[in-house]
């Protein structure tokens, strides 16, 4: 372990050199996590060894390298499982999270009826915003939107009016993308319970960093993506709770989601099979569990408390600055902050920390609603992950400075 | 590639005061052009007389690239003929790409935008507003 930097026990996990990425630029300050995780070599060499080692397709078990392969892609179906305290039949294997709630706006339990209410919130991704105004336009329905506080929390107040005897689902981001909020997703469940209404809880930037426990939370739907756990690309997860799936029809059609087909009608596999036409990505999901077993090795709890301090400290300090604001809640609870620096645009402020090596996020972070909200057109974000250290928040700091020098 | 030859003075100075920026009467044409990517946005007004360019103004919100860009062009082509500024444009555009050498004597100020070809995420920054201002010219024909 690299020696805890400036007091602070939880500064530095000591993981750098795990990324092979990150070991062969070591000037590269890389705070931009919450877009996408860099992958650790115990991904990569998981693929590569199932690729090398064990690959064949799928549920056509003729020969015994196809059983393998199934018992490879099913592990990793029971590994997601474990990891969030889920059963393997309630984890279905899809893109990643932008899939997973296309599937669910597009198979919904029961069907959708003409002025069914969905609710979502003014926080969410285009990718929990989207794929409810298409299913809302196809079937006439109506989308209702819970605001955020100038602190960057939900009200809750107005999601008690919004709920009611219309509201079929509720979908709600776990931590905000862009403010770094986490929001009181069992509080919002309780609530949508109480009106019969489903919820969906989008956990693509909670997975990455902190203990989830589905059994606990109970949401119907959860979603998650690998690439930002971590994980490859191209892999992600849809888990709905068992009295849910059996209840949907299939999202799409093809080879392996089916019972029996010939022309006069087809039957489809129970779930999660059913929800997974095609060869899918097998290595995808090999390597993702991999990834899960990495988190769990590290401990979620002190990834969580490693980037929330990291968080902290780069929050303070360019409060410190002045002429900074910084947006989401004071008391941080994850790895993300987003801020404006007076006088210098998100998209310059990025280029010139990029020319101090420090790479962040500037923008709309695929959230337009939120920044209209605040009457900004987005931010600068800088995100934290397992790998980085107190050196990248001076690093960050070192070059907002430089920024808030070259535009005053 | 260094900081200083993108935000050149030229550049930061436009950013703080852009030139011939608001929204003017109702007998301009204008377009809007947009960069869904970063959320960037300029609307640029054209009023033409026969050929000629004789009024241009804009609107928007960006970064200091994008709105120094909008205003250096604004400055530039305000009383040239349609050809003379799509002769511009096109010289900016094939210089911010990296496939020309800016030529400093036609470009005079705005030759400052060119130092985008170097940073090659931020091209799109500089001809947003060129792309508009083609885009105006073409309503205000119609």
């Amino acid at each position: 372990m690299v020696p805890a930097h400036r007091g602070t026990a939880l500064s530095d996990l000591g993981l750098r050199q795990e990324f092979p990425l990150l070991a062969a630029r070591p000037e590269l300050h890389f705070l931009d996590t919450a877009a996408s995780a860099q992958k650790p070599r115990v991904v990569l060499e998981a693929e590569r060894e199932f690729y090398s080692e064990r690959y064949a397709n799928i549920h056509r078990g003729a020969y015994s390298l196809s059983v393998e392969a199934t018992d490879a892609y099913e592990g990793a179906r029971a590994r997601v499982a474990t990891f969030l305290n889920a059963a393997p039949r309630e984890v279905v294997f899809v893109r990643g999270a932008t899939e997973a709630i296309n599937l669910v706006a597009h198979s919904f339990p029961g069907g959708w009826r003409e002025g069914d209410e969905i609710v979502l919130t003014e926080m969410e991704h285009h990718a929990n915003i989207v794929p409810w105004q298409l299913a809302a336009q196809r079937s006439g329905l109506v989308i209702r939107v819970v605001p955020v506080t100038q602190d960057g929390r939900l009200e809750l107040e107005a999601l008690d009016r919004i709920l009611g005897p219309r509201t079929r689902l509720v979908a709600v981001g776990h931590i905000s993308n862009a403010l770094g909020t986490l929001n009181p997703v069992e509080q919002i469940i309780r609530r949508a319970r109480e009106v019969g209404a489903m919820v969906l809880v989008d956990g693509a930037q909670s997975v990455p960093g902190r203990k989830v426990d589905l059994a606990e939370l109970d949401p119907d739907f959860f979603v998650f993506s690998g690439h930002k756990t971590y994980g490859p690309t191209g892999i992600g997860v849809l888990v709905g709770r068992n009295d849910v799936l059996p209840k949907m029809p299939p999202y799409q059609g093809g080879g392996d989601m089916i019972a029996k087909v010939s022309f006069e009608g087809t039957t489809f596999k129970l779930p999660p099979g059913r929800f997974e036409a095609g060869t899918p990505n097998i290595a995808g999901a090999v390597g993702l569990a991999r990834a899960l077993d990495f988190l769990e090795e590290i401990g979620l709890d002190k990834i969580e408390a490693h980037e929330t301090a990291l968080a902290k400290e780069a929050r303070s300090r360019l409060l410190r600055l002045g002429g900074v604001t910084v947006y989401g809640p004071e008391d941080v609870q994850s790895g993300i902050v987003s801020f404006n620096v007076a006088g210098v645009h998100p998209h310059d402020m990025a280029t010139v920390l990029d020319q101090q090596g420090v790479a962040i996020r500037a923008g709309h972070h695929c959230c337009q609603p939120l920044w209209h909200r605040y009457g900004v057109p987005g931010s600068a974000r800088a995100s934290f992950g397992l790998y980085n250290t107190m050196a990248d928040v001076e690093a960050l700091i070192e070059g907002v400075q430089v920024a808030q020098r070259l535009f005053a | 590639m260094s900081l200083s030859e993108l935000y050149q003075d030229v550049i930061l100075d436009h950013n703080r005061r852009p030139r011939r920026y608001g929204q003017p009467g109702e007998d301009y044409a204008s377009a809007e052009g947009t960069n869904p990517l970063c959320g960037d946005s300029v609307t640029v007004f054209v009023r033409t007389e026969d050929d000629r360019i004789a009024d241009i103004r804009f609107v928007g919100s960006g970064c200091a690239i994008s709105t120094a860009s909008a205003s250096l062009m604004a400055e530039a082509v305000a009383g040239k003929t349609v050809a003379e500024a799509m002769a511009l444009f096109q010289h900016v555009h094939d210089a911010a790409m990296g496939a020309a050498e800016p030529d400093e004597a036609m470009l005079g100020e705005v030759a400052a935008i060119c130092g985008v070809r170097e940073f090659p995420a931020r091209v799109k920054c500089a001809t947003l507003a060129w792309h508009t201002l083609k885009e105006a010219i073409a309503e205000a024909g119609k």
